[in-house]
């Protein structure tokens, strides 16, 4: 088992290297010059620039530098933002937390809403029901998320006054960070300070509108999913066999069938991490969500070069680990795949 | 193929969407009196027609500079259209060259092309295309390219997965013992033979090559002013949600049906050239 995994981790070193390379050389690509870049226009005094040049290390050569910056990735130096000034990599973990939320909420929703809707456009295979859900699931699969979120603020937030429009929790409430998780943290904070469980409901109902928005492209997959899924498994001789028994159609769909159709719709869901990070850069910028995907488009627009650097690095290599993760989880679950 | 596609109504469908949009794209400029880029300064933000204060002069309302917003969204029309194929043709000619190369020679290349590849799909798209984006600067043409990059993988890897199906069969092996060079067998043997997923992979690019060159658009990476971009006019219209909904409502629902147009097809086009997969 320990040996598989070591294989499979060994199996993705050149991509991990390979994202490394991207990202080293990503500053070297930009026209023009770096020191000066990250110096500025006033800043540049041949003192300050010799110095710059220094502490970035730019006057080795390429592959030297390119060693330092692996040392780098080991020791979690990455450097450190020119805007803020802080370490790249405690303005990543700062900011994960709340990525992670989003995405693990809009991953739920999706999941809860989307495979029962697969397994009953299955059933009801070619009915009204099936085209009107597959039409949807279409719909949500083309649908600009941006566009998508802007909609449901419009709705909810400016007509109806139901939810807010940004941040992750009302600025009233000032909540000590300990998982980085608001829905954990304000029921924590609730347990110590008896304070009532309006922080978390507040928590919850700033993380309602971005989960659904970054969750409608993963329910239309998992929706489309489950159904073909479902599909092939219903097509089986043991399920003819289920039939014949005499059982009834709801259990021969929810036990026997969804069972086995499980499987594929499992690793649908398990590489979606992808497309969690997509989801985040754009639904992050709609609602002011202070996670990676909002950071990642901040620094590219103020040109923080570092910051982009490390977060490609980061987020590239949590991609892959999760995939691989993943990949490794079936083998234990699933006992067919094991070799 | 005109028969099975009226049998095929999500193939249909889809099709009439794209003609309104070429239609919108090609046809309708010529019955548009503004020009999406000139400013009307006294009448800024102004409803559609239908709508109380609205303007028979401004059928579908203004913008917040006072520019005319159905103009500005048949002209938009024009310019998603161009970057969807400029998208297709870019990505779908490296993608498909790599591809023959990669499964035809095998070996070394195969393995060096495969890891780039994987690596790219290992990113998350519209990341990848921001990175390509911060390292060009902003701007439509940076914008496609960028995009163009992000969608060349699937490419290789559909006509990849084809070739090194197709090379072993014996229509391939009769051209290798009549002394055929490698160029001709893989150019004209295999590769009209890799057609049927190559289109329907290119028509999907199209959906999202759109979606993502809207999406930088969105994020003020793509498009700039006053280009008439339906992501990029989303973006202005974000501060003006709660008095100008309109402004925000109407680039959406067009990229939408754009999209869900091409999508629709080429799901169509995918149960019409394969029918193994037909229902799923």
């Amino acid at each position: 088992m320990i040996i598989r995994i070591l294989k499979r981790l060994l199996k993705s070193l050149p991509t991990l290297l390979g994202i490394s390379l991207l990202s080293f050389f990503l500053i070297r690509f930009i026209p023009g010059d770096p020191v000066m870049l990250l110096l500025g226009e006033r800043g540049a005094d041949p003192e300050t620039y010799k110095e710059m040049q220094k502490s970035l290390g730019l006057h080795l050569p390429w592959y030297e530098q390119y060693f330092t910056f692996l040392k780098g990735i080991f020791s979690g130096e990455m450097g450190t933002s020119i805007i803020s000034k802080q370490s790249v990599q405690s303005e990543f973990w700062s900011r994960f937390p709340a990525t992670l939320e989003l995405g693990i909420f809009s991953m739920i929703f999706a999941i809860i809403v989307g495979i029962p809707l697969g397994i009953i456009a299955a059933a009801k295979r070619n009915s009204i029901i099936d085209y009107l859900l597959m039409g949807g699931s279409l719909l949500g699969y083309s649908m600009p998320i941006f566009w998508w979120g802007l909609i449901l603020i419009l709705l909810l937030s400016v007509q109806l006054g139901i939810t807010p429009v940004a941040g992750r929790i009302s600025v009233m409430y000032d909540i000590d960070v300990w998982s980085g998780f608001l829905l954990i943290d304000t029921l924590r904070e609730n347990v110590r300070l008896e304070e009532g469980l309006a922080p978390f409901y507040s928590a919850l109902k700033h993380l309602l509108l971005p989960g659904i928005v970054m969750g409608t492209i993963p329910l239309a997959v998992t929706a489309r999913m489950t159904r073909s899924s479902m599909l092939e498994v219903l097509s089986e001789d043991y399920i003819r066999t289920a039939k014949a028994k005499g059982l009834s159609p709801f259990f021969v769909v929810a036990k026997h069938a969804f069972r086995n159709a499980l499987i594929p719709i499992v690793t649908v869901i398990g590489l979606m991490f992808g497309s969690i990070i997509t989801g985040a850069i754009l639904t992050e910028t709609i609602f002011s969500w202070p996670g990676i995907g909002k950071w990642i488009v901040q620094s590219v627009n103020q040109r923080d070069y570092p910051v982009i650097q490390g977060g490609i690095l980061y987020i590239g290599f949590l991609v892959i680990l999760v995939n691989q993760g993943v990949d490794i989880l079936y083998s234990v679950l699933n006992p067919r795949l094991r070799k | 193929m005109i028969k099975s596609l009226k049998k095929n109504k999500s193939a249909a469908i889809g099709l009439l969407v794209i003609f309104f949009f070429l239609i919108m794209a090609f046809i309708m400029p010529f019955f548009i009196e503004n020009d999406p880029k000139a400013i009307f300064e006294n009448a800024l933000r102004l409803p559609p027609a239908w709508m109380e204060n609205g303007n028979n002069q401004f059928l579908l309302g203004t913008d917040d500079v006072g520019r005319d917003l159905l103009s500005r969204l048949v002209y938009g029309s024009r310019i998603s259209l161009m970057i969807g194929f400029l998208v297709v043709l870019v990505s779908m000619t490296i993608g498909t060259f790599l591809g023959l190369i990669s499964g035809y020679f095998e070996g070394k290349v195969d393995k060096f092309i495969m890891g780039i590849v994987d690596i790219i799909m290992s990113f998350p798209s519209i990341l990848l295309a921001i990175i390509v984006v911060a390292v060009l600067g902003p701007g439509i043409t940076n914008a496609i390219l960028a995009v163009s990059v992000v969608s060349i993988p699937s490419f290789t890897r559909i006509v990849r997965s084809s070739v090194l199906v197709e090379k072993n069969k014996e229509y391939v092996q009769a051209a290798i013992s009549f002394g055929a060079n490698d160029f001709r067998i893989l150019f004209k043997e295999i590769l009209p033979n890799c057609m049927a997923p190559l289109i329907v992979q290119a028509t999907l690019c199209f959906s999202d090559g759109i979606l993502n060159t809207a999406a930088l658009g969105f994020l003020g990476l793509g498009a700039q002013p006053p280009l008439p971009e339906w992501g990029m006019m989303l973006s202005d219209a974000r501060a003006y949600i709660e008095s100008a909904p309109w402004m925000v409502t109407l680039p959406g629902l067009c990229i939408l049906t754009l999209v869900l147009g091409f999508n629709l097809f080429g799901d169509g086009l995918r149960d019409l050239l394969d029918p193994k997969l037909k229902g799923r």
